[in-house]
């Protein structure tokens, strides 16, 4: 049974890492908390659902997700952020006002039922390992999240644009000083990360569901994540997503009473005492 | 002029009952016990330089604690009110302790944390707050209870609370906070003790906040995990920021006018939050130094305009 | 905007009225009904058709009961306590509403019991199913006009498992007063009968993961486990459930909202063969539910939830009532004691309801399966009825009001 459990929490964790990771990398590089990460998510997985539904493949609503949530980041960093480039505060507070248009336009749109994303028969039901029946697309899940986290890793240590980003989180104000169109990377890791959110609402809308909540609930995941993990580090938003969904799982199994206290207590500790997290690094 | 101005609005506040009978009453009540709510924020917000995301949950838990003496232990209303207050400044306290030593986007993030924490204990802990259903009863002092009579008495509150906030941010120590929010550091090494000074403000800005949630549950007769929500705080910061950081009377305008524009949206449409989102938006693009900011600023190039012919 | 056109009709409705010829009967202003219903927030699908169920009955007779015109007044309750009283207050302070109807969640539904409770305004309720509400805890002007007490349909579900070879049972719940009431309705009768609740499992509310309580549940080995989910958690527990492959392996019981129409919609193989216990079942055979199925699919390209059904029928209790008193609405204590003896004909229930003397209505609870229909939807469909149904099961109303509330501590089992 524990081995059951941990494989729920490694799954959750993997989806908790698939989204996170954007955050991660926004919040690392461009300084942004970006409330509206979990509205992307959200609307994302709707977005994927409803590609997925009129074109049959879940993976084509998997990219179309990714691709327009990434454009949905284009924008709201193009139109909006822009205008407050500069001023933490602000930001934060912007992307939390369109957090709230997000939402409200996704119930519009979709209305409140309860949506699961199709799942391509070859995931759906349970996989026999041994003694053990575990759904195949959770597995599926933590395939996934392994295969972004090597990627991603590629990217960071292998590529120019990662290097710019890694050298950007820790000293934003030398890559700008070194003459680096220090915009388009911002734009760049906006995108991406905001595409990881879609990813991540479709891959979630296929176990957890999407409905009206579904934004904060994760919104308020990631940020624990990101919290306890360190601002801008791939290591430690994998550290964090895997302490996050094995205590969320199994604080859900022993503790059900304290629910938020096991997450937001290790949260509230760690910014009061190492606000940057196990794995963040001074600016 | 500023003296005419507080006429005014002296007056007006005072004529509301015979000029805007029934609901509109009721729904002015709600407007002053939400600037109290937004000028607390503002002590910290406008004077610290700290923006908070949990004092919504110590607003709330103000009113749990009135409702509960009330309801379950059969107390005495002004005496829920005395706990109520204690009880937030108590959690303002804790709040302090641990978020003290953080600034900017950390100092949010950790005041969302706590405030997410309180949430989810009024939402847990069914025998005491009684869970989702949370606690209800009448709880609004029989000398009081009539719609007129406690507007004016919130009124009365409010006015004692605005005064109390005005006379703090303007002692020296209020000043000193003034000079945290402009440059930690030169407070620094002037020798001030940052952390202290902030943990007071905190304390204090706390204070203030549960004697605003007292008055909410006076006036709701109800509290539920949705009274500590991080909507809540929410909708307090967004009244601080569209009246005008900074200005403590900004938590009034900014009240009045969220609270007019959502009984006005609502009653149009269901699509608040598009609506409240989008003020947020605008709100920081176009005009973060709020309303009452932005009219200073007009007024002073005004003022400077008519000096120098 | 539904509720716009609504304001028009009414208002020109008004302004012909007070032409010189018809201002002797000037006095019939519309009878304005406050329809509170959350419209945005978690469970935003349900109160949407809520209020197309309603005005559903309204459209159907054309506006008009008692003589006089119907003005339906919405407003969104956020599904928030702190909006729903809000709105409470506005709908009977500022708008003039002579009733108020609606809410789904329970905490709203409280929230406005309690403030209906000062200042005397009739609040109708036909989904809050808090079973208090028409137990120890009744209020004079709030009656469950065509709703339900939470515990009344599990009851006969317990019966129903006991006599199909259940003897060992889990049950898994919304950890909240609705979900603490049908476990301890279900346990009661369940331990009653002899059978043993081997371990309960109580979650918050929008738990994203069961995962956990899965391999707990299987290596307890019970012949069923009762789910009492709603809303989203319905649907994931259905869905997860099926996915770690225990469909086959352990049979499931659910409340009749995880297998409501709202959840079951977006399901698929997965939800077949679910059975729950309610006084609504889509799939019935019977004409007037049929008629209701058949119009609302009509108008709104789904079949009906409970929400829809729940004030279809309140809508068409009201409109009785209202004839009744002869649009005598504001003559509060002649018109609740007209609402309270009510006899429910041809409504979609099929038979005639009426309320018990405790203001809760009596019905057939039907055992239900979900089903595909011939054109590939899922619905309900009765297996088996029990007739004449009361909140109270077969015990004496004031002896079962000498125990205490079910809540988490106290399930109502028997101690073997």
């Amino acid at each position: 049974m524990l081995a059951f459990n941990a494989l729920n929490g490694m799954t959750f964790a993997a989806l908790l890492f698939v989204v996170a990771s954007g955050f991660t990398l926004v919040f690392g590089l461009m300084r942004i908390v970006n409330l509206a990460h979990g509205a992307l998510y959200l609307t994302g997985g709707y977005i994927g659902l409803t590609v997925a539904t009129r074109t049959g493949s879940f993976l084509v609503g998997a990219a179309a997700a990714a691709a327009a949530i990434a454009v949905v980041g284009f924008l709201t960093d193009a139109c909006l952020l822009r205008f407050v480039k500069g001023h933490d505060l602000r930001q934060v507070l912007l992307a939390l006002g369109v957090a709230l248009v997000l939402n409200d336009l996704a119930l519009i749109v979709w209305g409140g039922d309860t949506f699961t994303v199709p799942v391509p028969a070859a995931l759906q039901g349970p996989l026999q390992i041994g003694a053990l029946a575990y759904p195949k697309y959770r597995l599926f899940v933590l395939a996934v999240a392994v295969l972004l986290f090597i990627g991603l890793w590629l990217i960071l240590h292998r590529t120019r644009l990662g290097a710019l980003i890694r050298a950007g989180v820790d000293d934003l104000e030398m890559v700008d000083a070194m003459g680096v169109d220090i915009k388009r990377v911002f734009i760049y890791t906006f995108m991406f990360g905001s595409a990881l959110a879609g990813l991540g609402g479709t891959l979630g809308g296929a176990f957890l569901s999407l409905y009206p909540s579904a934004d904060v609930e994760i919104l308020v995941f990631s940020l624990a994540v990101v919290i306890i993990g360190g601002r801008g580090s791939l290591v430690g938003a994998a550290a964090g997503s895997l302490l996050v969904g094995m205590l969320a799982t199994f604080g859900q199994v022993w503790f059900p009473e304290l629910a938020y206290f096991v997450i937001f207590g290790p949260m509230a500790i760690l910014l009061a005492f190492r606000p940057l997290g196990l794995f963040g690094r001074t600016a | 002029m500023k003296r005419s101005a507080a006429a005014v609005l002296t007056a007006a506040l005072l004529s509301v009952p015979l000029v805007l009978p029934g609901y509109k009453t009721s729904l002015a009540t709600e407007m002053l016990i939400f600037a109290a709510l937004a000028m607390s924020i503002d002590i910290l917000a406008g004077y610290a330089g700290r923006t908070s995301l949990g004092h919504g949950a110590i607003f709330g838990v103000a009113a749990y604690v009135v409702l509960y003496h009330v309801t379950v232990a059969g107390g005495d209303p002004w005496v829920a009110a005395l706990l109520g207050i204690a009880a937030a400044t108590v959690a303002a306290t804790i709040f302090a302790l641990l978020a003290v030593r953080a600034s900017g986007v950390y100092f949010l993030l950790i005041t969302l944390a706590l405030g997410m924490i309180v949430w989810g204990i009024c939402q847990r802990w069914t025998s005491v707050t009684g869970g989702e259903n949370g606690l209800r009863g009448a709880v609004r002092p029989a000398a009081v209870a009539g719609p007129t009579a406690f507007y004016y008495f919130v009124l009365a509150a409010t006015a004692l609370m605005a005064f109390g906030m005005w006379r703090f941010v303007h002692s020296p120590f209020g000043l000193t906070l003034r000079g945290i929010r402009a440059s930690e550091s030169r407070m620094r090494s002037l020798g001030y003790d940052v952390s202290l000074h902030l943990f007071v403000g905190f304390v204090v800005s706390g204070f203030f906040a549960g004697a605003a949630g007292v008055l909410y549950a006076f006036f709701n007769s109800f509290a539920s995990p949705a009274t500590v929500a991080l909507a809540q705080s929410v909708e307090g910061l967004l009244m601080v920021i569209v009246g005008g950081v900074g200005t403590l009377v900004g938590g009034l305008v900014g009240s009045v006018a969220i609270i007019s524009l959502q009984n006005f949206v609502s009653y149009h449409t269901e699509r608040w939050s598009l609506v409240l989102g989008l003020m947020f938006i605008v709100t920081m693009i176009f005009a973060p130094e709020g309303l009452v900011g932005r009219a200073r600023i007009l007024l002073a190039r005004r003022a400077a305009r008519i000096r120098e012919p | 905007m539904r509720r716009r056109t609504f304001l028009k009709t009414a208002g020109t409705g008004l302004l012909a009225l007070s032409s010189p010829a018809r201002r002797a009967i000037a006095a019939s202003e519309p009878i304005r009904i406050g329809l509170l219903s959350p419209l945005t927030g978690v469970i935003a699908a349900g109160g949407r058709e809520l209020v197309d169920g309603f005005n559903l009955y309204w459209d159907q007779v054309g506006r008009k009961a008692g003589g006089r015109e119907i003005e339906v007044v919405v407003e969104d309750d956020a599904s928030n306590p702190n909006t729903a009283l809000q709105k409470a207050r506005r709908l009977v302070e500022q708008r003039n509403v002579h009733m108020l109807v609606g809410d789904i969640l329970a905490n709203t539904g409280l929230a406005v019991a309690e403030y209906v409770k000062g200042n005397g305004v009739p609040y109708f309720i036909p989904v809050i199913a808090a079973d208090d509400l028409t137990q120890r805890k009744r209020i004079p002007n709030v009656v469950r006009i065509a709703g339900y007490s939470a515990s009344q349909s599990t009851r006969p579900l317990a019966d129903y498992a006991l006599k199909n070879g259940v003897r060992k049972v889990i049950t898994v719940s919304q950890d909240y007063t609705f979900g603490h009431e049908q476990c301890g309705g279900f346990c009661q009768v369940f331990s009653e009968g002899g059978g043993a609740v081997l371990q309960q499992f109580w979650h918050p509310l929008n738990t994203p993961d069961f995962s956990p309580y899965l391999p707990q549940i299987q290596s307890l080995k019970p012949d069923a486990v009762f789910a009492m989910e709603t809303g989203a958690d319905g649907s994931r527990f259905i869905q997860q459930w099926a996915n770690f492959g225990l469909k086959d392996k352990i049979r499931l019981f659910t409340s009749m909202n995880a297998t409501d129409q709202s959840i079951i919609r977006t399901l698929g193989p997965e939800a077949e063969g679910v059975i729950s216990a309610g006084h609504f079942c889509e799939g019935r055979d019977d004409a007037a539910n049929k008629k209701f199925v058949a119009d609302y699919e009509k108008a709104f390209g789904k079949l009906p939830s409970i929400y829809a059904f729940s004030h279809y029928s309140g809508a068409m209790w009201l409109a009785q009532a209202f004839d009744a008193v002869g649009g005598k609405v504001e003559d509060r204590p002649r018109f609740l004691e007209a609402v309270r003896k009510i006899k429910l004909s041809a409504s979609p229930l099929g038979r005639e309801v009426s309320l018990d003397k405790y203001g809760n209505p009596v019905y057939d609870i039907y055992i239900r399966k979900v089903a595909r229909r011939a054109d590939g939807k899922l619905w309900n469909v009765p297996v088996e009825v029990y007739q004449g149904v009361s909140q109270f099961w077969k015990y004496d109303p004031e002896q079962y009001m000498k125990q205490p509330p079910y809540s988490r501590e106290f399930q109502g089992i028997k101690k073997a």
